[in-house]
């Protein structure tokens, strides 16, 4: 794993941009997250908040910019290998393997993280068990390990990504609308855990959310994008008492914060 | 070769003619797979139920430009209505299954149309009339050109300006295109989806009938038929984009050409130009020509279980199986120790097949290249080379290996029905060189005289020595199953996305996979040829692909033991009713009523059937039950 200068920022983002068809989904967002740092991505719908994810794990090339991670340019690299280096990342639509236990799905994480994916003949079973129960009971899902994750609740779900994403020891997460489609206090109860491993295992955490009560209780700093551009970026007071803000989530014809939902799970 | 105007411009004419008939079936099966997502075996059928219909009717009407014409569009109407009945009758029970069931019962519906067509017309070849009008010839730079070529030339953008016509100005037709883009959202705007696939089946299955009848006039009406045209309009489908009318129509111009000047110029593998074509299509652009990825990842949420280790049941009904297999070897004379030999043979080759098709989640229409491939690589060893049987053993899969890994390497960029496509190429290529290489194959005649080794040679000895090999086999795929490499390529077929973001390089392991599958399936294929003494083309042919995927489904994708119960049911039950004259009619009956019975195969349906009876007995264990209902 690669190492930081000590109070080098974990991502530095600078100029990334991105459009589709002479859409500009993302333009010149630029901005750096510290180390153990909660930093929140707002904005209304549409203003290109997963594009923005999406470039910075490598699931999509951005058109100009550049992404550093741990002093690493990490720009255009693909998903798979900017996760080797520590970038993780959960899903808007929540990611799991269905057809699998819980355990297993952070099972597979540590066999992957591991590097023993193309072994033949021992017994998977048996592979990184110890440390999977570690996992799932740091996110409150040790009674759940030898569930079927198919008849999970949307909320274990999200849960059981985020033990998933933290199987190899990232320094970032990337999690994209944690909390959409759960019930208000889970979401509290959720975003309260993400604090706690940021608190406590000096992971720095990138989200998006919906959720403004989320948001300001949990956010160490909040990024605002509309369409495509940063406007404002500092703390829960400061974004709170920004004038261009209240527009665009007041005035400005958009949608009201928290009136998109996730897709309910299918 | 002379380079002769004339020679060439007649070469032309041929092809666009055959390009109009290749294309018309072609368009019939790619607006059924674009709305309905099956995929239809049963489209030659269609095909040659058309030219039949419109043989006997032509004959019935009166002589004349209004019979011909007016008794090929009846033809046309007729096979229309007979495929929007199979529609209401059978397919519409399994819309919901497994993705690729349907394609076990258009299979079943191949084989009842085959014998339904025997039973009415007869083993013997019809000789149509000529079209009237159009029976001659035409002069062109000194070659003769039959008339009726030119018509078809003229018919096929006709009927594709109708199709346009029909989809861009009709409701019906708005309709046809929305669901060919997103079947799930037109389900949401409140179409009645079930009379949008009956009136699209009636339409795919008319143009296939037509196509039928409009091939009268060229050649004689035979029951090869559907199977001589089924691979090739699927070629044209895929290079099209499935799905896209328009790509049926450039493709089938494509594949017509090549066909034409293929074989004067490669004439040494001319059978294999049109899957040559495709390969190389599907790699540039690996949806087709015209074909769009799938619009969103509206993946089904897998309803399977999770793998568990084999409990004392399960080890019980194993134990049951091999002693059933071993009373079957020694106690049911010469006939059941060929037969038990067969059915361990061919459930490795299907539990290999279901190997990369079950945990990998990639189906493979072209398995038994890696059968046959072995098969023959034992054959030279053991001819040519004169090894002797176990070291022939040991070295032929070996050969099943390196092809694997070759095509492979093309097929796992590919995903899907395309991906399956792919490796139909792949086995059709190899199926062709064999073929036509034949100073070295033995072309048709295969390569005879490949025995034992003296200590094995009585059948007895040779069925222990296949049991032991084959359970060696199925146990090791079982604990690669169980290993890492098992796990992390369910997840890989999972959730591709999510594999990827824990740093899984999917496409490798579903190539190392392919690979693992055609090492099994070359085990399969040297126990195969040391029992029977020989091999042939034949043993590497789409009909034994497909045998081994209709064992899979049949027995349960979902399931370990499902490729077993398959192969073995599949094997015993078709040995046992091939002698009957109209076997497969009865056979195809056999496997409808399996596939409605058990959309979850033979393996769901047992595991259902003794849950009830379990229930019933009252000493069911509590537990969640989520395969029921699913």
């Amino acid at each position: 794993m690669s190492t930081t200068p000590a109070d080098g920022p974990v991502l530095e983002v600078s100029g990334l941009s991105k459009s589709f068809g002479g859409n500009h989904a993302v333009r010149e967002v630029s901005f750096a997250l510290g180390a153990s740092e909660l930093l929140a991505l707002i904005g209304p719908n549409g203003a290109g908040k997963t594009t923005c994810f999406n470039m910075l794990n490598g699931q999509l090339r951005p058109d100009r910019g550049r992404v550093v991670f741990c002093g690493r340019d990490i720009t255009g690299m693909r998903p798979r290998e900017a996760w080797r280096l520590g970038l993780g990342r959960t899903f808007q639509i929540t990611a799991t393997f269905p057809s699998m236990t819980v355990i297993e799905n952070v099972q597979i994480a540590l066999i992957s993280h591991e590097r023993k994916s193309y072994e033949l003949f021992s017994a998977a079973r048996r592979q990184g068990r110890a440390e999977a129960e570690a996992l799932l009971d740091r996110v409150g899902m040790a009674g759940a390990a030898d569930r079927h994750c198919a008849e999970l609740a949307y909320g274990d779900l999200k849960r059981l990504e985020l033990a998933v994403a933290l199987a190899n020891r990232p320094r970032l997460l990337l999690m994209d609308e944690p909390t959409a489609g759960m019930a208000p206090a889970a979401r509290v109860e959720l975003m309260a855990l993400a604090a706690r491993i940021v608190a406590e295992e000096g992971v720095s955490i990138l989200f998006t959310e919906h959720d403004m009560d989320v948001v300001f209780r949990h956010a160490h700093r909040i990024l605002v994008l509309n369409r495509g551009e940063i406007i404002a970026e500092g703390s829960a007071e400061a974004i709170r008492a920004d004038a261009r803000v209240r527009e665009v989530y007041l005035g400005g014809g958009t949608q009201e914060p928290g009136a998109e939902e996730a897709r309910p799970h299918a | 070769m002379t380079l002769d105007l004339g020679f060439l411009l007649g070469q032309f004419l041929a092809a666009l003619a055959s390009a109009s008939a290749l294309f018309l079936v072609a368009s019939g099966l790619s607006i059924i797979f674009g709305v309905t997502r099956i995929v239809n075996f049963a489209h030659g059928s269609f095909y040659m139920l058309g030219a039949y219909l419109g043989y006997t009717i032509t004959e019935a009407l009166p002589t004349g430009v209004l019979g011909f014409w007016g008794g090929t569009l009846v033809a046309a109407l007729a096979v229309g209505v007979i495929g929007a009945a199979i529609e209401i009758v059978v397919l519409r029970r399994i819309y919901r299954s497994p993705e690729l069931f349907q394609l076990v019962a258009t299979f079943a519906i191949v084989l009842i149309i085959q014998d339904a067509t025997l039973y009415v017309w007869g083993p013997v070849e019809r000789l149509g009339p000529r079209a009237p009008g159009l029976d001659g010839a035409v002069q062109i730079l000194g070659e003769y050109v039959p008339e009726y070529d030119l018509a078809l030339i003229a018919i096929g953008p006709v009927v594709l300006g109708l199709i346009w016509l029909v989809f861009h100005r009709t409701r019906w037709g708005v309709l046809v295109r929305a669901a060919t883009e997103d079947r799930e959202m037109v389900g949401a705007l409140g179409v009645n989806q079930s009379w949008l696939f009956t009136t699209v089946f009636f339409l795919g299955s008319a143009l296939a009938g037509l196509g039928g009848a409009l091939q009268v006039p060229r050649e004689s009406v035979s029951l090869l038929m559907d199977l001589n045209i089924i691979a090739e309009v699927f070629v044209v489908v895929v290079i099209g984009g499935m799905g896209s009318v328009l790509g049926a129509y450039v493709a089938a111009l494509l594949i017509a050409l090549f066909n034409a000047f293929g074989i004067l110029i490669l004439p040494e593998i001319s059978l294999a130009v049109p899957f040559i074509v495709m390969a190389v299509v599907l790699i540039a652009r690996p949806w087709g020509l015209f074909g769009r990825p799938e619009s969103g990842e509206h993946q089904q949420a897998l309803s399977e279980e999770p793998l568990r280790p084999l409990g004392l049941a399960r080890r019980a009904a194993i134990l049951a199986g091999v002693a059933g297999l071993a009373g079957l070897a020694f106690l049911g004379g010469r006939y059941g120790v060929v037969l038990a030999t067969d059915i361990v043979i061919v459930s490795l080759f299907a539990a290999s097949l279901h190997f990369m098709m079950g945990l990998g989640g990639m189906a493979s229409f072209g398995h038994a290249a890696y059968f046959g491939i072995s098969a023959y690589a034992a054959a030279f060893l053991a001819t040519y080379a004169g090894l002797s049987m176990l070291p022939a053993m040991l070295l032929a899969p070996v050969a099943a290996m390196l092809a694997a890994a070759f095509f492979g390497w093309f097929c796992v960029r590919s995903t899907g029905v395309y991906l399956a496509m792919l490796t139909l190429a792949a086995a059709q290529i190899v199926w062709s060189v064999v073929f036509q290489a034949s100073e070295i194959t033995g072309g048709d005649d295969g390569i005879l005289g490949v025995w034992p080794d003296k200590w094995a040679k009585s059948r007895e000895v040779y069925f222990l020595l296949t049991l032991a090999i084959g359970a060696m086999a199925l146990v090791t795929l079982q604990r690669i199953a169980h290993a890492p490499f098992g796990y992390v390529l369910r997840a890989a077929r999972d959730n591709r996305l999510r594999a990827e973001a824990v740093g899984v390089d999917t496409r490798n392991h579903q190539w190392a996979a392919f690979v693992v599958s055609g090492v099994f399936a070359g085990i399969a294929g040297v126990l195969f040829v040391f029992a029977k003494g020989s091999i042939f083309p034949d043993e590497l042919a789409i009909p034994r692909s497909f045998d081994a995927l209709l064992m899979v489904l049949l027995g349960g994708v979902q399931s370990v033991f499902g490729p077993l119960l398959g192969a073995a049911s599949f094997t015993y039950v078709r040995d046992e009713i091939s002698r009957l004259e109209y076997w497969r009619f009865i056979f195809g009956i056999l496997i409808i009523l399996v596939v409605i019975l058990a959309p979850d195969g033979i393996a769901g349906g047992l595991q259902r059937l003794w849950r009830w009876i379990a229930a019933r007995a009252g000493f069911r264990r509590v537990t969640p039950d989520k395969a029921e209902g699913a």
